[in-house]
């Protein structure tokens, strides 16, 4: 299969990453307390440090109150009905060294996602790390990898093999008490992906995560840190499905970034977790903390994402840019439709001097969905002569969708300099008719008005991946104009 | 080639009936000119004819190559080889001409049976047609329409009538809004278009554009009916006379301005 089919068949068609994969998993309590924290850690075999990181978010957490300025609207998660830990049960009861030793069931599973493991079938010039419920199951090229000295493993791992390094940086980009639920993560986080390259590297191919959610019970609480050196430079990417259940389901990851002196991290995200169904029943609760921490002088960190699924999205990725002409990016898609909620958008914290961040957020809303951009751009009183450019943009699809813009401003520098752009309009019949004209069926039209729309951010993927996204806009509103 | 016959339609919103039984027979290398005063329904006879959701046809048929079209969507017309050149063009902010016409190109291709082309093929095609309304070959990889003059999105539509090569063409008030050196080019676009195999139907209030494309027959339209059809010395005699003598006294007053 080649990488364009493997990713085609990713986004295909409606929603079918829905089905549900029958393994067997280890017994673990639902519910969250200090002996559920304890028995996570110890299951994992982590060391006395890892467990005091998650007790002492486990505290702070305990203290703090679920936000609820977000511009959306659900029923609360009973934090006493997920379980933390979903773990497969193993032939000998530990991660498998190779792959005749993973369950065939979830071989399967990531081949009909359309990312085979089998090194026959991997797909060429990316290596994938594959995070099935609370564990990754397995990690491609790693050799290859380690040969150019970039460690690409699960975070798991990394605390076995790397402790030195993980201890440094993991809370240092988002600290264990940051928010809601970056606490929860922080204590019972699961598995999710580890990324260090060296000084003077350029990482010889995309590192990738796909993260699959099977287990109905169970939540999601990813952790990803990805650690650049000096002038070193690497572009990931994720992306997200889970099957089609009737409850909601709780994912709540952590994401950090440190690019060190003249680093690049360039960090792009397809997500299209299980939106729910046209009445709004079940799909995944996405509560994401990202961030970036710009460390180094003229370091840069882009975030790329496209936003299609889940059924309430909350999630800011942000660049902290602490460097001294260092940049941050965040070139956003976010779709909603049926009715989907998301409130998402970035948060550009300028610190050094000549520092430059640039926002392009591009909403589109359809059916009853509502879509909010949430922006906060922040010059600190010492970061001179430092810039930002804006634009947000919504598109509206039909007359009972939502679409709105918190832009948030604080300026303590007077040499700063920032630009705001922001633009609403509505996919109209005429437009619509005026393509049929020319040839094109409905559901192309709107596509192609999409994705004319949304060609700023798109074009900033990897190209494979600027292809199917594409698609997936498409798929995502098919239909979405009576 | 398109028979129209008694058609009466009306406005799907509100039940507001704008043609009363039109007729209307277009064959093969025929250019024709429809004109007629302000809300006489010339616009809504190309928009109900392109296949526009908007209107409701209650009564008569539209036949293409003896078959009706009324059942077929807009995308399905098109494929049969209609065009419609718009009064109103609209913008699709980034989407190139290119990629637009590219994609319309090749959907009406493939189900008209010719063959495809691919972007190298395609834009050496498009280019070919850009002569056509002296346009510089930059025009095919602006966006849609956006930020064009009022006068460049005329010329556009024309442009996408040349690559598009359709059957039969409504041209509704290409015209308007032109300048005298613009519209010559439109006009001299059109006539290097038309040929013995296409029909071109022009919707137009002005007799002058009329002076650089000659039609084959003039028609007058007054309250959603063809009033009078005739050669180009009618479109002669409106310019001079207006459209009063062709309206009834009963139906001069309902008639005035209602756009």
């Amino acid at each position: 299969m080649s990488e364009t089919e493997a990713l085609e068949s990713m986004v295909g068609g409606e929603y079918k990453y829905g089905f549900t994969t029958d393994v067997e998993y280890e017994d673990f309590p639902k519910g969250i307390n200090e002996d559920i924290i304890r028995e996570i850690s110890r299951r994992k075999d982590e060391p006395e440090w890892v467990l005091e990181f998650r007790l002492e978010a486990f505290e702070k957490w305990k203290q703090m109150e679920e936000p609820d300025w977000p511009n959306v609207e659900y029923e609360k998660p009973n934090f006493d009905e997920i379980q933390y830990y979903s773990s497969t049960k193993k032939k000998d009861g530990k991660k498998p060294e190779s792959l005749d030793e993973v369950d065939d069931q979830i071989l399967e599973t990531y081949e009909k996602l359309g990312i085979p493991l089998e090194e026959q079938k991997q797909l060429q010039g990316v290596a994938v790390d594959a995070v099935f419920d609370s564990e990754s199951i397995f990690t491609t090229f790693k050799e290859k990898l380690a040969e150019a000295g970039v460690i690409f493993c699960s975070i798991s791992e990394a605390i076995q093999d790397h402790p030195e390094l993980v201890k440094e940086y993991m809370g240092s980009v988002v600290p264990k008490g940051d928010n809601f639920y970056a606490a929860l993560n922080s204590a019972v986080f699961s598995d999710g992906s580890f990324v260090y390259v060296p000084e003077d590297t350029v990482c010889p191919m995309d590192l990738s995560t796909y993260f699959r959610i099977n287990n109905m019970q169970s939540g999601q609480f990813e952790r990803t840190l990805i650690i650049c050196e000096d002038n070193s430079h690497v572009s990931y990417l994720e992306g997200c499905t889970a099957p089609m259940y009737q409850e909601n389901q709780l994912h709540a990851a952590v994401v950090e970034l440190v690019a060190l002196e003249d680093a690049e991290i360039k960090y792009s995200t397809i997500q299209n977790w299980y939106s729910g169904d046209e009445e709004g029943q079940g799909g995944i609760f996405n509560f994401v903390t990202k961030r970036g921490h710009c460390r180094g002088d003229n370091s840069k960190i882009s975030w790329t994402q496209v936003e299609t699924g889940s059924a309430i999205t909350w999630k800011y990725p942000s660049v902290i840019m602490q460097g001294d002409g260092s940049i941050g990016e965040f070139f956003s898609v976010a779709v909603t439709n049926n009715r989907q909620q998301a409130d998402t958008g970035t948060k550009m914290i300028h610190v050094g001097k000549d520092t430059k961040s640039t926002i392009i957020s591009k909403g589109i809303s359809a059916g009853e969905s509502d879509n909010s951009y949430r922006g906060l751009v922040k010059i600190s009183p010492r970061a001179e002569n430092a810039q930002n450019y804006s634009v947000c943009d919504s598109m509206l699809i039909g007359q009972t969708c939502g679409a709105h813009t918190f832009p948030y401003i604080e300026s303590a520098n007077p040499t700063a300099k920032v630009e705001h752009e922001a633009s609403t309009s509505r996919v109209g019949e005429d437009q619509i008719f005026y393509l049929q004209q020319r040839g094109m069926d409905e559901d192309d039209a709107i596509s192609l008005i999409v994705n004319g729309f949304c060609k700023e951010v798109l074009q900033e993927l990897p190209m494979e991946f600027a292809v199917e996204a594409d698609k997936l806009l498409g798929i995502k509103l098919e239909g979405s104009v009576g | 080639m398109l028979e129209i016959k008694d058609l009466h339609v009306c406005v799907e919103e509100d039940g507001t009936e704008i043609l009363k039984g039109v007729n209307l027979t277009i064959n093969e290398g025929e250019v024709h000119a429809i004109m007629g005063p302000n809300g006489s329904g010339k616009s809504t006879l190309s928009k109900v004819v392109a296949g526009h959701e908007a209107y409701e046809v209650t009564q008569g048929d539209i036949l293409f190559e003896g078959e009706s079209i009324l059942e077929l969507e807009a995308d399905e017309r098109a494929h049969l080889g209609l065009f419609l050149a718009f009064q109103y063009p609209v913008e699709v902010p980034g989407v190139t001409n290119k990629n637009l016409l590219r994609q319309a190109y090749n959907t009406i291709a493939q189900e008209q049976g010719r063959e495809e082309l691919d972007p190298l093929q395609f834009e050496d095609y498009a280019k070919e047609k850009l002569d056509l309304i002296k346009m510089k070959p930059e025009f095919i990889e602006r966006s849609v329409n956006a930020g064009f003059s009022g006068g460049e999105k005329k010329r556009n539509e024309i442009f996408q009538m040349a690559v598009l090569d359709p059957k039969i063409s409504f041209l509704d008030e290409t015209d308007s809004g032109l300048d005298i050196d613009a519209l010559k080019t439109v006009a001299n676009g059109i006539n290097q278009i038309a040929d013995d195999d296409n029909a071109v139907v022009m919707v137009t209030h002005y007799q002058r554009i009329l002076d650089y494309i000659t039609p084959d027959h003039v028609h007058v339209m007054i309250d959603g009916e063809i009033a009078k059809s005739g050669d180009k010395d009618l479109a002669i005699k409106l310019e001079e006379q207006g459209y009063d003598w062709l309206i009834e006294p009963a139906t001069a007053s309902v008639n005035g301005e209602q756009q």
